[in-house]
């Protein structure tokens, strides 16, 4: 273990803020989701390859790496929002199970869709000019890129709060959240809001796609492992908690950047050893609440 | 009979699941009357309520409310033509404070009123709520959140406000509260349904009565000769 000084230490940690951060992305939307709509989605790592497909897509039509930000989350959230009308709705009342079984049947579909439009081979994706280079954050020099996600997902978060908190229409998704039913007895017009519900989520997941797409570049199955890790943070945090998904994603992060640095092939399972004690201590997750799934 | 009916129950039958729990429903509320379900657990009377509001996934029959017949449409749309609805449970939403609930109540009407208008309003009603407008509604007692949630329905002004065990669990001094509000409320234009487990409390506001016993109507009368009349009381609503 020679060599583990504390500013390194502190660099893996950062490290793991950055990635926790795409944890984040995609574990609010599949939370958002599940505390709403009781729709456990197996298509979130789907629409989150989708956002890096999308900007690959536009990218080659000229666009850049700014214009793929703004749109590109816009774009995927209203093919969520085209899937939750056409596909999910008709499920809904039926059981958990149902919406589960869908999506896992729609995630192989977009996946093999992407396969046969853009080849199964990883494609490269490059950092956009402005955000290459490495930054001096006090301890040692850090990837600008990485920060870049950082400062993003910060901007989503206070924003998405600023929503839910400040907005009628946050007020009816909180509500919503606790009592759909009491919501539909006030007249509110729940389809609407589960519409712009799951636009919101199949839009963070595709920007966290887009934003992981730099880092790891893209992949038609890049989906799948993000996808484990988001239902990780997701349980961990407390299915359906918003706060608690924000947590539990940096912690994930962090974890898997430090058992990385010690032992890179363990970083996998430390996740699952991760939710594994966090359920033993406390089955409903950090923020959740007993019984919600029963 | 009423003249002027301002809701028409025919023959309302409804499902949870394979239970037969409503078969076969007949009533009316006039314009600006008290009209009040009674009966043991298990009449139905909930059930009609949810049916009325179309919360009931399976129903058949006819609900006639101001001309248009509601079976089949969706629940706001109910709300939007004037029906409110208290259910039993009261639903106040946890996490939210008293202000935010009212708001909720509001969100359906659009702009039709100001908010800060509306919610005044119901704080001169409801002087207990206008206290508490930035508290946490949970922590407020049986009796306030029961207050709230008829402020909540109430606030968007419905033509009829449907109620559904107002009286439960709540402390003797409030239900009085609550029940001299019912007849302010009623005399200000707003028709009630009432399902009220206390007989004599029920008998002695409402206009007229309906019995339900295993999800029919076995009798309706007006309040007064029900109170009079010791014996179906006995037979239909003692527990």
């Amino acid at each position: 273990m020679a060599g583990l000084t504390p500013d390194l230490l502190a660099m893996q940690v950062f490290a793991g803020l950055a990635l926790g951060a795409v944890y984040v992305l995609m574990a609010l939307g599949m939370s958002l989701l599940f505390g709403m709509l009781t729709v456990v989605n197996f298509a979130h790592g789907a629409f989150y390859m989708l956002g890096a497909y999308g900007a690959v897509a536009l990218l080659g039509y000229g666009g850049n790496f700014w214009v793929c930000l703004f749109f590109i989350p816009l774009a995927v959230g209203l093919v969520g929002m085209a899937v939750e009308r056409v596909l999910i709705r008709p499920l809904y009342g039926r059981g958990i199970d149902y919406p589960l079984l869908l999506t896992f049947g729609l995630a192989y579909v977009i996946v093999e869709l992407v396969r046969i439009g853009f080849g199964t081979e990883d494609l490269p994706f490059d950092t956009p000019a402005a955000l290459t280079g490495a930054v001096n954050i006090g301890i040692g020099y850090f990837p600008l890129y990485r920060l870049f996600v950082i400062a993003v997902t910060g901007v989503v978060l206070v924003g998405l709060w600023l929503f839910l908190e400040r907005t009628s229409y946050g007020l009816i998704i909180r509500a919503g959240a606790r009592d759909p039913q009491i919501v539909r007895i006030l007249g509110i017009d729940v389809g609407r809001v589960w519409l712009v519900v799951f636009g919101i989520g199949t839009g963070l997941a595709a920007l966290a796609g887009l934003l992981a797409a730099p880092l790891q570049g893209a992949s038609p199955d890049m989906g799948d492992s993000i996808l484990a890790i988001a239902f990780v943070v997701t349980v961990v945090g407390g299915m359906g908690s918003l706060l608690g998904a924000v947590l539990a994603g940096l912690l994930v992060g962090v974890v898997v950047s430090l058992t990385s640095l010690v032992a890179p092939e363990a970083a996998q399972v430390a996740v699952f050893v991760l939710m594994a004690v966090v359920l033993l201590v406390r089955p409903q997750g950090f923020f959740g609440r007993a019984g919600l799934m029963s | 009979m009423p003249r002027d009916a301002m809701l028409t129950v025919e023959g309302l039958q409804a499902w949870y699941g394979s239970s037969h729990v409503l078969q076969g429903i007949d009533l009316e509320v006039a314009r600006g009357e008290i009209v009040c379900l009674i009966g043991r657990n298990g009449a139905g009377k909930t059930t009609t309520l949810r049916s009325v509001m179309g919360l009931v996934a399976r129903v058949r029959g006819r609900v006639v409310f101001d001309g248009a017949d509601l079976v089949g449409r969706p629940v706001h749309a109910r709300h939007a033509r004037g029906l409110g609805y208290v259910p039993e449970e009261r639903r106040i939403v946890q996490g939210l404070s008293v202000r935010d609930n009212l708001r909720l109540g509001l969100l359906a009407a659009g702009g039709r009123r100001r908010e800060a208008d509306a919610i005044a309003a119901m704080a001169e009603i409801f002087p207990r709520l206008a206290e508490r407008l930035d508290q946490s509604a949970i922590t407020m007692s049986g009796g306030e959140q029961q207050m709230l949630a008829i402020a909540r329905a109430l606030i968007s002004g419905p033509r009829l406000l449907m109620l559904d065990e107002p009286s439960e669990g709540i402390m003797p001094l409030l239900v009085d509260e609550m029940f001299d509000l019912l007849r302010r409320l009623r005399e200000e234009g707003t028709t009630i349904l009432l399902v009220e487990q206390n007989v004599e409390l029920a008998l002695g506001i409402a206009d007229r009565a309906y019995i339900l016993d295993q999800g029919t109507v076995v009798h309706h009368d007006t309040a007064a000769a029900l109170l009079a009349d010791a014996a179906i009381q006995e037979r239909y609503c003692a527990v």
